[in-house]
């Protein structure tokens, strides 16, 4: 292939590749991940926080978020492996609160505090919407890992 | 004939783990050492019992129906079994569901008793 052809491909298939800016998540399939995970919850993409996010969260699933999620412990850590291996390392933004521990809510990160700055707090509080944990609520598509605007409907 | 063996240890081996929802309300009434009462299971059920929120907030007072996370707001399938066959077939989720519900609703683990209760209630809906 002729330098001059191969340059701009080369450029086109790393943009591809390239997932830092995409709203799309390809999520890895993981049997234990969606029984335990998404019975409560969505199954949130694993690249949405930090490996040290998901470490402290794996940590502690007695209080999860106000909730008792515990596991048994061969399934804890395969998770937490899982989630680990497929974390957002620094493109979720910042990756600790003000007091230097690892922050726990997605909601919280710089990436997603971003794209929601449109967002009205009665927006949020909204029946249809309830809380910005609820990505399905507005984004249709985001059992699939797709967050594109496109695929955005925010409820009345 | 080995083959048949095999398949017989298999379907032997199948069914030893498979539970129906009537062997929970049996192990149950067994560890608290009393009968069951529906009408108990019911109030147990749909009041709260020191947390936040009871049984209800999430599976709703007729869990024949669909529910949905008090929190999350994510779909929760039925809980009684004449409406969902998968439920109560598996000890080790059993378990682990009321080890965690137990401890959302009432800061503590449910007593067999109350357990007993709740099955033989749901058992009753149709």
């Amino acid at each position: 292939m002729k330098p001059i052809i191969a340059a701009p491909l080369l450029v086109l298939l790393t943009t591809l590749a390239l997932p830092a800016h995409a709203d799309r998540y390809s999520v890895p399939k993981n049997a234990a991940f969606e029984e335990e995970c998404a019975s409560c919850h969505m199954a949130y993409p694993p690249q949405m926080l930090h490996a040290d996010s998901w470490r402290a969260m794996m940590g502690d699933l007695s209080r999860h978020f106000g909730s008792d999620a515990s596991i048994d412990e061969k399934r804890r850590v395969a998770i937490a492996d899982f989630l680990v291996a497929n974390s957002g390392g620094r493109k979720t933004g910042n990756t600790r609160d003000a007091q230097g521990r690892p922050l726990l809510r997605i909601t919280e990160t710089a990436r997603f505090e971003k794209k929601h700055r449109e967002i009205s707090a009665a927006t949020w509080k909204r029946a249809s919407i309830k809380s910005p944990a609820n990505c399905t609520a507005c984004h249709t598509q985001a059992a699939a890992g797709d967050y594109d605007d496109r695929s955005i409907k925010i409820p009345k | 004939m080995r083959h048949l063996l095999v398949i017989a240890a298999a379907i032997f081996t199948v069914s030893a783990h498979a539970e129906t929802p009537r062997d929970f309300l049996t192990r149950f009434e067994k560890e608290a050492g009393a009968a069951a009462s529906a009408e108990r299971g019911a109030r147990f059920f749909t009041t709260k019992q020191g947390g936040e929120w009871s049984c209800a907030s999430c599976h709703t007072d007729k869990p024949t129906q669909a529910g949905r996370h008090a929190k999350t707001d994510k779909a929760i399938t039925p809980l009684a079994p004449a409406a969902n066959a998968e439920r109560f077939t598996d000890a080790a989720k059993v378990d682990k569901w009321f080890r965690r519900n137990c401890n959302d609703t009432l800061n503590r683990v449910c007593s067999a008793q109350e357990k007993a209760d709740v099955m033989a209630w749901l058992l009753a809906l149709r």
